[in-house]
């Protein structure tokens, strides 16, 4: 039992016990946000203590370097802490502190049960991790559920709000029946392999029988639902719109990173030698993401909802990466996850200060943003341009990885359906950016407290400065992509 | 003066402007309007500097700055002019500086506007000093929002809303750049195995040189790029955005993306396009020579029947147009290089026609030739402006526009002998087109409903000053741009000579 190597999930638990001990011990009337901070001070110390256990290149002749593979090892193989875990996790703890810094507000004026939300959240964040470590399929089940269960009550943390509830129910539905469809393929692999680590399973042959591969197809499915993949979206824009702001951004851009982490080390640990099965599907699906996602965006009147559906746009740009299949691909899926971190974090942030000052996130709310508050409106356009793709911002620098990737690997038609999509997204983010600069102004102003402004202008920050220098965030990817264990 | 980064500090001066505007309050437009005239001024003067102390003797890239950037895309932050971009550049901080006095009677949220309008003209430099793709694609989109929401907020409403003006100009050229991105993307992977590869555009030539794209492959990739930048040259049928786009527009919008931006099309096709797909520039040539010259001839029509003044210029810039992709089309050194002094010449009188309109429509709320006549009563300088542009524009000698459309028509003609003499005879629909608005405009009896507009003076004179230097200087003194455009394009014969033998669209129709 190496506890070492889940230092960082025992840390993650531990602050959640930490968030329902303070809820508990502080008075009723107190303000919860002294919670919300400590989480947030500890949390990004962890963040920067993680660049430390980065390891280098693992060469299987050198004894020493073995002998560090195994201190990555948790339970007998079951669990593994890799760079590519590192990455994630760290990608995971700075949207959790990135929501914890824009969230406090929200959290203080809209919901009731303020202490939970904080605990909730760390047991997702904790769920993720799980996720991005996970090397067999029970423990991939494990952290899903975790995350997701953790998901289903946030969601309906508004109360009283029909929306939220409404879109709780139909989360924990769908849900549920994703999971049941994911179980329902784990055991049917494990029914044709009779093993449920990913290496064993991939070292058998019987997974080529029809049992193991309806198995496989029902494991991906389960992931697509989560991933809200076309055509397992329906549940996305209602959730998205109905969850508390701070939610829907931890929706957008953890859950979904935690879904595509535990896919990749499945499809690439797992399933790797029957590329020839699933690649050509989820070629067709990014595609149908890409295409009908952007599309459906354009007539949402409703920013959050139009979020909703640009994130499945964006999911199937990530999924571009995995369609490459290479280490270049993984590069690139890491890259744009962890920019997308940045533009949420952005977009959302603004949402939630429109939300909670004027109870709505319509277009309607949002017209005249650039004179009630200039700073969140140029905030929200750029990181609205860097999901679209536009230069300086990340996103060009995204998708550039990603597209580059795919097309090398001979998908030329994916890299033209994605550029034109993410051209034409361009027209939905700017309608956007004329109901903030061109709308009536009501002549009030909106108040930003130091949170909020910290995190806005930090998400910028990143998002303008990877954009033009991608030097180093291309490093670490590059690091973690190039030492995935298979 | 050897280390010194000139091409940097021109990059980076609008760019430092637009910083240092976010700290200024937005009460104090007037140190606003100083520090973008300021920034612009040094942007300038060093352009200037470059422009004559360029060694045409020794030629090619000059100034080159290199810095890794990207290690593991191979981008490097590298810079440098040729005979090419050296003009273009000029371009650019000229018409900048003119472009941020004729914004000076903004009064609507002057400090946003004067932070995009750096923003913008900073992309547009980047453009045109880059040596290196991913910097050029990086300058390139940037400009397109800054635009969007220029015109949204500062465009004017008259036969299209502003709104959708906006809207189509950054749709228009934001499809075009999708479907050039991805040959792009394609050029950079093929060129060099795993490992090697590079965004740096010489190398990129190199390769082409070496051989490493097929024929079939520089056909295709040519084709991508010939959308992306063929639109954004306002190629027919890609030129619809033009018009409404200029006409939407706040004056130093419609003097920048008319003056310089749009030849960042044309400039692309000859530094990528040709340098790097010359196989595909070969076979799609006679095609670009079609379209250019539908280009200038329905243009030309279209801008004989309007009567609004931004929508008579949109038009000409159109037809212009026409010219360069012809002069491109021919594929001799002689075409080539009036293609660039072309670019060169329209983008100084489509500046100093935009930013006339541009004081007039401010004035009077007019731009109507219907309702504008006899102007030159009123506003003798800035009759001066609009004759100096409109004859400029109909190839008077001595003045900026003859030497590169003759030059276009001497190249040509050897090539496509029948289409040079359609253009040729398009002179004369832009000579109708011109004298006609013009005449009505400026000359005619006093019209006292304009006695009590002042003509420009003080500062409203600038664009006028600086333009007009620049209009009657390359006129009279052709060489200094001929010579300068030929120096860059000399670089071109040897590649030009190599695919001469090349098979071309439909067995290169004449």
């Amino acid at each position: 039992m190496n506890f070492a190597a889940i230092s960082t999930e025992i840390f993650i638990l531990g602050m959640g016990l930490f968030a329902i001990v303070m809820d508990l011990v502080l008075p009723e009337e107190e303000s919860r946000k002294s919670i919300g901070g400590v989480l947030i001070f500890a949390l990004s110390g962890w963040f920067l203590y993680m660049f430390t256990l980065y390891h280098g290149a693992i060469n299987p002749l050198e004894p020493a370097s073995m002998a560090a593979l195994t201190d990555r090892f948790f339970y007998q193989g079951l669990y593994l802490v890799d760079n590519y875990a590192l990455f994630f996790k760290q990608l995971f703890i700075l949207a959790t502190v990135f929501t914890l810094l824009f969230a406090s507000d929200y959290v203080q004026s809209v919901l009731r049960y303020r202490g939970e939300f904080y605990a909730l959240l760390l047991l997702a964040l904790l769920g993720m991790c799980v996720l991005a470590s996970a090397t067999d399929f029970l423990t991939v089940f494990l952290g899903l559920e975790l995350m997701t269960i953790s998901f289903y009550v946030l969601t309906g943390a508004r109360m009283g709000s029909k929306d939220s509830s409404e879109a709780a129910v139909k989360y924990l539905i769908v849900g549920s029946v994703s999971t049941a469809v994911l179980l329902y393929g784990i055991s049917l692999v494990y029914g044709a392999v009779g093993r449920i680590q990913f290496l064993e399973v991939c070292r058998s042959p019987h997974l080529f029988f029809p049992l193991g591969i309806a198995g496989i197809t029902l494991v991906l499915i389960g992931f697509f639902f989560k991933l809200s993949v076309i055509p397992f979206h329906m549940w996305a824009p209602d959730v998205y719109q109905g969850a508390p702001t701070p939610i829907t951004a931890m929706l957008a851009m953890g859950s979904k990173a935690a879904g595509i982490a535990a896919m990749m080390r499945v499809l690439f640990v797992a399933f790797p030698l029957l590329g020839l099965y699933w690649l050509p599907m989820l070629a067709v699906l990014c595609a149908l993401c890409m295409i009908f996602g952007n599309i459906m965006a354009m007539r949402q009147k409703d920013v959050k909802r139009m979020l909703a559906y640009s994130s499945i746009a964006q999911a199937g740009y990530m999924m571009v990466g995995i369609v490459a299949a290479d280490a270049d691909g993984m590069k690139a899926v890491m890259f744009y996850a962890m920019l997308y971190v940045f533009a949420n974090v952005g977009a959302f942030a603004a949402l939630a200060v429109v939300e909670a000052q004027k109870g709505d996130t319509s277009h309607r709310a949002v017209s005249g943003l650039a004179r009630s508050a200039p700073v969140l409106a140029a905030v929200m356009t750029i990181s609205l341009l860097s999901m679209a793709g536009i230069p300086p911002t990340a996103g060009f620098a995204g998708k550039l990885y990603l597209f580059t990737a795919v097309v090398d690997q001979g998908f030329l038609w994916l890299a033209f359906v994605g550029f034109v999509m993410s051209m034409i997204s361009v027209y939905y983010y700017l309608l956007v950016a004329k109901a903030m600069y061109l709308g009536r102004w009501d002549g009030s102003k909106l108040e930003i407290s130091g949170a909020v402004r910290a995190a806005v202008v930090l998400s910028v920050l990143a998002t303008v400065v990877v954009g033009v220098w991608p030097e180093k965030l291309a490093e670490l990817t590059n690091l973690a992509a190039n030492t995935f264990l298979r | 003066m050897e280390n010194f980064p000139l091409l940097t500090t021109v990059l980076l001066a609008p760019v430092s402007a637009a910083l240092l505007l976010c700290f200024v309050s937005s009460k104090s437009v007037q140190s606003v309007r100083v520090i973008c005239a300021a920034a612009m001024t040094v942007a300038l003067a060093l352009t200037v500097y470059a422009f004559f102390s360029y060694d045409m003797s020794v030629g090619g890239m000059q100034f080159v700055e290199d810095v890794p950037w990207i290690r593991d895309l191979g981008v490097h932050y590298a810079l440098g002019v040729d005979g090419i971009s050296l003009p273009m550049l000029l371009l650019t901080e000229l018409i900048g500086l003119a472009a941020v006095f004729s914004s000076w009677g903004i009064t609507e949220r002057p400090k946003e506007f004067y932070i995009l309008l750096m923003i913008l003209i900073a992309g547009v430099t980047g453009t045109f000093i880059a040596r290196d793709l991913f910097i050029f694609l990086l300058c390139y989109e940037v400009v397109v929002i800054p635009i969007y929401i220029m015109v949204i907020i500062w465009g004017s409403t008259k036969r299209v809303s502003k709104e959708y003006a906006g809207m189509k100009l950054t749709i228009y050229l934001l499809m075009g750049s999708a479907f050039m991105l991805v040959g792009v993307v394609a050029l950079y992977l093929t060129a060099f195995p795993e490992g090697a590869r590079t965004f740096d555009m010489q190398a990129l030539a190199a390769a082409a040189a070496g051989g490493c794209f097929s024929e079939e492959f520089q056909i295709f990739a040519f084709f991508l790029l010939l959308l992306g930048f063929g639109s954004l040259l306002s190629m027919f049928p890609f030129h619809s955005w033009s018009p409404d786009g200029y006409a939407g527009a706040p004056t130093a919008v419609s003097m920048i993306h008319a003056g310089v931006l749009k030849k960042i099309g044309g400039y692309g096709l000859i530094r990528l396009g040709l340098l790097v797909l010359p196989l595909g520039a070969k076979f799609w040539a006679p095609l670009i020579a079609a379209l250019a010259i539908i280009n200038v001839m329905y243009a030309a029509y279209i801008a004989l029947a309007q009567h609004d003044l931004k929508y008579v210029i949109g038009y000409s810039s159109v037809s212009h147009m026409g010219y360069v992709l012809l002069g491109f089309a021919a594929l001799n050194v002689v075409s080539v290089s009036g293609a660039v002094a072309n670019m060169v010449a329209h983008g100084v009188m489509s500046a100093l026609f935009f930013a006339m309109i541009g004081y007039v429509y401010e004035r009077t709320h007019m731009r109507s030739v219907r309702e504008l006549r006899g102007l030159a009563h009123q506003m003798p300088r800035v009759a001066t402006g609009f004759m100096l542009a409109g004859m400029a524009s109909l190839g008077l000698p001595g003045l900026i526009g003859f030497m590169p459309e003759f030059t276009i028509f001497v190249g040509s003609f050897g090539v496509y002998p029948v289409l040079a003499v359609l253009a040729i005879s398009g002179i004369i629909f832009t000579a109708l087109y011109t004298l006609r608005v013009l005449a009505k405009v400026l000359f005619g009896p006093r019209d006292s409903r304009f006695d009590y507009f002042e003509d420009a003076r003080g500062v409203a004179m600038m664009p006028l000053i600086i333009l007009g230097i620049a209009l009657v200087g390359f006129g009279i003194f052709p060489q200094l741009l001929m010579g300068m455009v030929g120096s860059g394009t000399e670089q071109l014969m040897p590649l030009l000579e190599r695919i001469t033998d090349a098979p071309a669209f439909l067995g290169g129709v004449r």
